[in-house]
């Protein structure tokens, strides 16, 4: 079932929380992931994992690559989600 | 090279020094605890309550008495295996005493290019090996994490702490098993002395109480069956010994050039005079019973420190708790010092913290220290049917005073490989 732009902005939060310790606070839609968030790669890697978990998709890398930042993220699983 | 240079005598040499230590361990969660509980007699065995383990026929080990969960942060405890957790932890202990800045930022007191890290594990990241593989079988590759190989590589908790505190003097893991995490103190002293570090944050941890590596153990009979009293299960030089009682843990020392520490007006809490290395190239698991590899490691580090037996106030002994390990370790200590070995008090604290593998060498290093500093030989518990031959002085039951004329402490390590380690530190002035 597909979940709202909050359930995944908020589950992401938690992911990225838990990975990184940035504040759940500071993960907004507008947060660049390497600038304003400090995510290397492999931490990129690490939340995408667990997001595909969490929210039952698959992120292929070659589209990771193109989640600059947070409301990308939180807008391709949405997609993802309703597709399925 | 001058042949003078190259011959130069001990006290020609760069003398290094203690200047902090941590420790998370079975018996408490920091120095000040685990010493306490030492010195009470207390035993850090108990029966093991992980699911897995009636999957073994051991059901007892040494846990930290202070899980890492309630120090890390949750990233922290994400990041790192539970060697780098634990290491990190007494990272931070020894680095705070030392009086260093806690960040990786530039500090007036040490220039990070002069600073290096050696720390040991015998076994390595095995948690987050097996659990990765569980992971990769169960639920694919795409769910195995990224961090996975930084995390189970042995030198993942070296290179986290180094990470922490901006180390850029080198990040060493010397591996000898049971002799690991001595090794790494020896090859921080080898550092210092050689000019290319002024301090260096050495020791061991290990984190192996896993169905894994409790198997194969067992599988060696190297493991004490005990399970129904587990606090009396570790008993070195007893008759009625049976093998050793895994443990986990961690710990750190920060050694520091003794003109470095002098010139910060840092406090020294020992000096670590000396180190002997030796192999037994006898057998893969097994101690040479005449103990003469051993021996040669003793008198390396007495020769190293430039001392002699009778200077000699404490021994912490290797002492495992096996039936053939504890009286190789006599011979040796016979061999090695010669006569007046017996008016040496031997502690064999594994009697209470079990066997910490690749952190037991380090762990014993800062217990060495605190007798030294409090002159105090800990308590050896369970030695309740000495051993025949057993022809050194082995503190039983309470702790017993030093001899204040004898400056100098040994600590034994050996391990798996025939690899033999002896510290000599002495008392700080």
């Amino acid at each position: 079932m597909a979940s709202t732009e909050e359930e995944v902005l908020a589950g992401l939060a938690e992911i990225i929380n838990e990975e990184t310790g940035v504040p759940v606070a500071d993960v907004q839609m507008d947060k660049s992931f390497t600038d304003d968030l400090d995510i290397d790669s492999l931490a990129m890697m690490t939340v995408v994992v667990n997001a595909e978990e969490r929210f039952s998709v698959k992120i292929p890398d070659d589209d990771v690559k193109s989640l600059r930042t947070v409301g990308d993220a939180v807008r391709y699983i949405r997609k993802v989600q309703d597709e399925q | 090279m001058s042949s003078a240079a190259s011959s130069a005598s001990p006290s020609a040499r760069t003398r290094v020094v203690v200047t902090g230590m941590g420790v998370t361990s079975p018996l408490g969660g920091d120095v000040d605890s685990t010493w306490s509980a030492l010195l009470a007699g207390k035993s850090g065995v108990r029966r093991l309550t992980y699911d897995w383990v009636e999957m073994t026929p051991i059901h007892i080990g040494a846990p930290v008495a202070v899980e890492p969960a309630d120090l890390l942060t949750r990233p922290e405890m994400n990041r790192l295996d539970r060697t780098g957790q634990l290491a990190m932890i007494a990272a931070r202990q020894a680095w705070a005493q030392a009086g260093f800045s806690p960040t990786r930022e530039e500090d007036p007191l040490v220039d990070k290019d002069k600073l290096g890290v050696a720390i040991a594990s015998g076994i390595g990241g095995v948690i987050t090996l097996i659990n990765a593989y569980d992971t990769l079988n169960q639920r694919g590759s795409r769910r195995v994490l990224p961090l996975t190989v930084p995390m189970l590589m042995p030198n993942g908790p070296a290179a986290a702490v180094s990470l922490e505190f901006g180390a850029r003097a080198g990040v060493h893991t010397p591996v000898s098993a049971c002799a690991s995490g001595a090794e790494a103190i020896s090859l921080g002293l080898d550092m210092i002395r050689l000019g290319r570090a002024e301090v260096v944050i050495c020791g061991g941890t290990e984190a192996a109480i896993h169905q894994l590596p409790v198997a194969g153990f067992a599988a060696m009979h190297a493991l004490s069956e005990r399970n129904d009293e587990p606090e009396r299960a570790s008993r070195p030089y007893d008759t009625e010994r049976d093998g050793f009682v895994i443990g986990e843990g961690a710990g750190i020392v920060v050694l520091e050039s003794a003109q470095h520490a002098a010139a910060r007006g840092a406090t020294v809490l020992a000096e670590l005079a000396g180190s002997g290395i030796s192999s037994d190239a006898y057998h893969v698991a097994a101690p040479d019973p005449d103990g003469a590899g051993a021996a040669r490691a003793v008198r390396a580090a007495l020769a190293d420190a430039g001392m002699t037996t009778d200077q000699v106030a404490h021994i912490n002994a290797h002492a495992t708790s096996t039936p053939a390990g504890d009286m190789a370790e006599v011979a040796a200590l016979r061999a090695g010092l010669g006569s007046g070995v017996e008016q040496i008090p031997v502690s064999a604290t594994k009697s209470m913290t079990g066997h910490l593998l690749g952190a037991a060498g380090a762990l014993e290093a800062v217990l060495t220290i605190q007798a030294l500093r409090t002159q105090t030989a800990p308590p050896t518990i369970n030695l309740d049917h000495p051993e025949p031959e057993l022809s050194i002085d082995v503190v039983r039951d309470q702790p017993r005073p030093l001899d204040p004329n004898r400056p100098y402490g040994l600590n034994n390590s050996f391990g798996f490989g025939g690899h033999n380690i002896t510290l000599a530190f002495r008392r700080a002035s």
